[in-house]
């Protein structure tokens, strides 16, 4: 029948790109929305915005973990697994970094998380240093609003 | 009679075609890896008796990490809290809420610490304690850094078969 084929040919492509488009967000970038003013006035700077930004995720740097003091990076959370939290890295392996008590050294392997907004920002504050191993990418550009287009600090 | 000009955009197009079959090969063999199973060479004594020291194929799975927290008794494989680029594998002894008593060095003294596991961690530990890096130096580790969760030996051929989800 020639609705059948069609239909097997169409389900046949949509699984191939599917396939390919999940392996290029694996592998390559991803544009993922920003939510919440943690990172103002790097993203979302204006409060209560109908539109949040969208940031492109590069997934090159996953290959051997080679981060740098200030990259923003997108990282599952210590504490909540499903949720993702995009942050700015202020402290590598073996660095002081000045809490609000004390100061603390950040273990190897792995980094304190800062929001550029200090005030509301759930970070390495908090729940203390994160694994590089739970880091998921690092952000590169700002892709929306186009009025905002262009790279990050 | 084949001209030069459309031998080679005969080739070209060949090219063309294998090479989006090899992407295709590619990608497919990429998503199996990293979201359904994968296999793992361990080696190393820090989970003897249950691996052998000098090298197992283990077949690992990611279907359930997904739907399910890890539970007691799973072997696992981790992203090594101290090195991103180590996987090493240990065994879950216990979930968020357990509370956990160890010995800190087995090798120095009997002084021991009793710890409670935070919300989203567990904690791993080698099933040959007096050689193994575990959650005992390292504390216990998020969820996330959990790759996969071992279900069965594939080589060498006489231990062929499931892995005890508990140890005995």
């Amino acid at each position: 029948m020639g609705i059948q084929n069609l239909l097997w040919q169409v389900a046949k492509k949509s699984f191939t790109g599917s396939i390919i488009g999940l392996t290029i967000s694996d592998r390559c970038c991803s544009v993922v929305p920003v939510r919440g003013d943690s990172m103002s006035p790097t993203f979302n700077p204006q409060k209560n915005s109908y539109l949040d930004d969208y940031v492109l995720v590069d997934k090159f740097c996953l290959k051997d973990y080679k981060f740098a003091r200030g990259d923003v990076v997108v990282f599952g959370s210590p504490t909540h697994y499903r949720d993702r939290y995009i942050k700015r890295i202020v402290g590598m392996p073996g660095e002081w970094i000045s809490s609000s008590r004390d100061v603390i050294r950040v273990p190897e392997g792995h980094c304190w998380v800062e929001g550029d907004n200090k005030t509301s920002s759930l970070d390495s504050r908090t729940f203390g240093p994160i694994p590089l191993g739970l880091i998921q990418g690092r952000v590169t550009r700002v892709v929306w609003p186009p009025q905002r287009l262009g790279k990050i600090s | 009679m084949a001209s030069p000009s459309s031998f080679w955009s005969k080739a070209f197009r060949d090219a063309i075609k294998s090479s989006v079959f090899i992407a295709k090969i590619y990608c497919f063999l990429h998503v199996t890896t990293n979201h359904l199973g994968f296999m793992a060479y361990a080696y190393g004594p820090s989970m003897t008796p249950t691996l052998h020291s000098s090298g197992n194929v283990l077949l690992a799975e990611q279907i359930t990490k997904r739907s399910q927290k890890p539970s007691r008794g799973d072997i696992v494989v981790i992203r090594s809290p101290e090195n991103p680029n180590k996987t090493p594998i240990k065994r879950v002894i216990g979930i968020e809420g357990d509370r956990i008593s160890f010995v800190i060095d087995p090798r120095k003294n009997d002084q021991s610490e009793t710890i409670v596991v935070p919300k989203g961690h567990v904690f791993v530990q080698g099933d040959y304690m007096h050689n193994s890096r575990d959650s005992r130096n390292f504390g216990p580790i998020p969820y996330g850094l959990i790759q996969g969760r071992v279900l069965w030996r594939v080589w060498p051929f006489q231990d062929f078969g499931p892995l005890e989800p508990t140890l005995t």
